[in-house]
């Protein structure tokens, strides 16, 4: 992963730099008009278009540590499942108002993230990944095993949610889930696009770059790798949450290690590091995913792998990168 | 009673063995170029598969599809090595992991087209079924067999990294790869050769392990999270922490499934992400 570093970096004061890049493009304004077109031209994907927006969701919050910070986490799915089934058990105890169950989804994620983060900020590099994958691997058992409580490999069943603000049922069609997993993703994307254009997030790429030279210059790596984790971690709950919500169902599969594995492969696919990476590796992924889903999902597995193989081989930015590459070199020649 | 906890606690090492020769290789291997290769239980699966197929098709005994596996194992390594693995020593662990993840995704696949999806029983010879008694205690043949196999290959390990010219070569490169380089040792020469081997000891691992551990295509998978145990608390590049790594997981996995079959896989993971913080490069780490 490089920095693509602007040309007129050196001439730019820190304040004036980072307001730059909060200032909106308009392609990013046509983006975001652009996922309203679901409701006029493919109503009958709705539930689909629900699912996406809760992938990217998952994937833009291990962007963070992934593409931002510099750490690799193969058990992210562990804040995914963990908000899922706080959100889910919070509906099935009887409380089925969406938007409080997604708070106390992000909260218990929070919790987790705070807790887990005292062993994350300690090792580095294969035990990191070890440990992300084992605490994921951790959670996944606990909650195969207790049956009594989270339905074990059956999932969780039962979980009835209220309307949407007391007005909007969650229909048939998905058209609440849509809207509502939508309405949240772009709500927590304006607060990391802040986050990630602000003092924290550079110090977070100084980190990516270089861990060690961080503190030199006043800045506590640790610290630093502790707010993110445990920020990811709460993005990552409210995206399990929303699913939870919107399926009104939660299966032991939200803690698996291929999920872990498949949000990376998205994040990747679209290239990390770059906000909007994980939201079109996501779409890409969950539609082709979704084309694909009458074959064997034995066959699926080879052509994403093959997919993830190339993608490493000649797109090491991802699809995103790629373009951006391909722009630069259009604009050179003309 | 206690004789069943004997035979429970030598089921256990037995198992530990398995793993010790599944894993070793990869602990070598991410020790000397920090390469984090996750398709490791890929090469382990193209053994067992070599030695099943062998013996279905082809009528061959047991004993004699062993080197096949181990050669079959190496040789597909050494090629993925030069086409892919070459292109990213010096990638980050995120791309590591991930073409790998890749490799191991194809190889599911390719092996649940050809070989379907079920388990792949094999027929083992009549001398090498059954169990032996020793007054109470009662072993079975073939996880004594497994032992002393493991052994041998662990006295081979040990005798070739510290007695012969390629040993310590091997050894150099692990210490310190750029003064090796420095030296005019032909690191990357060394690392496909070390490479090669381990991926065949894995090949011969699944070979020996069809009996107990099962075949099927989600191998490269299921047993991925025990090898990369064993690499990641024994210690990088410590043939030691393998083996010490490899029995204790094989004997708490066994011991644990057996007397609290309710919290199953929990102590394991327990085990691992309490040793990993306690001591981050591992329990018999050459260098931090």
């Amino acid at each position: 992963m490089t920095v693509t570093t602007a040309p007129a970096l050196a001439t730019l004061n820190p304040r004036e730099l980072l307001r730059a890049h909060v200032k909106w493009r308009h392609l990013e304004t046509l983006f975001w008009l652009a996922t309203l077109l679901p409701f006029l031209v493919a109503p009958t994907y709705l539930i689909l278009g629900s699912q996406i927006a809760i992938a990217a969701l998952f994937a833009l919050s291990l962007d963070l540590i992934v593409g931002y910070a510099g750490l690799v986490s193969l058990g992210h799915a562990a804040f995914f499942g963990f908000g899922a089934y706080t959100a889910g058990l919070i509906a099935k105890a009887g409380w089925g108002e969406p938007i409080t169950g997604l708070l106390a989804a992000a909260f218990a994620a929070m919790v987790l993230g705070y807790l887990t983060s005292f062993i994350i900020v300690r090792i580095s590099h294969f035990a990191l990944i070890m440990v992300t994958l084992g605490l994921c691997l951790l959670l996944y058992e606990v909650a195969n095993k207790a049956h009594w409580l989270t339905g074990g490999d059956d999932g969780l069943q039962g979980v009835r949610m209220w309307p949407l603000l007391g007005m909007f049922r969650f229909d048939l069609y998905g058209r609440t889930a849509f809207a509502y997993s939508l309405v949240v993703l772009f709500g927590s994307f304006l607060i990391l696009r802040r986050l990630i254009n602000s003092p924290f997030g550079l110090s977070l790429r100084g980190i990516r770059e270089n861990a060690r030279r961080m503190p030199a210059i006043g800045s506590p790596s640790s610290n630093r790798i502790r707010t993110v984790y445990i920020i990811s971690g709460t993005f990552a709950g409210i995206a399990g949450g929303l699913l939870a919500q919107t399926t009104e169902f939660v299966a032991l599969d939200a803690l698996s290690f291929q999920r872990s594995a498949e949000i990376l492969v998205m994040l990747v696919l679209g290239g990390a590091g770059r906000l909007y990476g994980g939201l079109v590796g996501a779409l890409i992924f969950m539609v082709a995913r979704d084309q694909l889903a009458d074959m064997n999902p034995q066959y699926w597995y080879f052509w994403l792998g093959l997919l993830l193989i190339a993608v490493i081989i000649f797109l090491p930015n991802g699809i995103l990168g790629g373009c951006a590459r391909l722009l630069a070199r259009w604009r050179r020649r003309a | 009673m206690i004789a069943r906890h004997i035979s429970l606690l030598f089921d256990g090492f037995a198992y530990g063995m398995l793993l010790f020769v599944l894993s070793v290789g990869l602990s070598v291997t991410l020790g000397m170029m920090n390469f984090v290769n996750l398709a490791h239980g890929t090469f382990a699966m193209i053994g067992g598969y070599t030695t099943v197929m062998l013996m279905r098709s082809a009528g061959w005994p047991f004993f004699a599809t062993l080197p096949v596996a181990f050669v079959g194992a190496a040789a597909t390594s050494l090629v993925l090595e030069r086409i892919l693995y070459r292109r990213l020593y010096r990638a980050s662990d995120l791309d590591q992991s991930l073409l790998t993840i890749g490799i191991v995704f194809v190889s599911i696949a390719a092996a649940a087209y050809v070989f379907g999806t079920g388990q792949q029983p094999v027929q083992l010879p009549a001398y090498l079924r059954g169990r032996v008694e020793f007054g109470d205690f009662s072993f079975g043949i073939y996880r004594m067999f497994l032992v002393v196999a493991a052994l041998v290959i662990t006295g081979l390990l040990v005798l070739g990294l510290e007695y012969t010219r390629f040993g310590s070569r091997v050894r150099a490169c692990v210490d310190n790869q750029r003064m090796a380089r420095g030296l005019g040792l032909n690191v990357d020469a060394v690392f496909s050769i070390t490479f090669a081997l381990g991926s065949g000891l894995a090949g011969l691992g699944g070979a020996l392990g069809i009996e107990i551990v099962g075949l099927d295509p989600n191998f490269a998978f299921k047993y991925l999270v025990y090898m990369l145990i064993v690499v990641a608390v024994g210690g990088l590049a410590s043939i030691r922490g393998a083996f010490v790594t490899a029995a204790m997981l094989g004997i708490i996995d066994i011991v644990s499934k057996y007397y609290v079959p309710e919290i199953g896989a929990f102590v394991l993971y327990f085990v691992m992400v309490s040793f990993l913080v306690w001591r981050p490069a591992g329990l018999f780490a050459r260098r931090s």
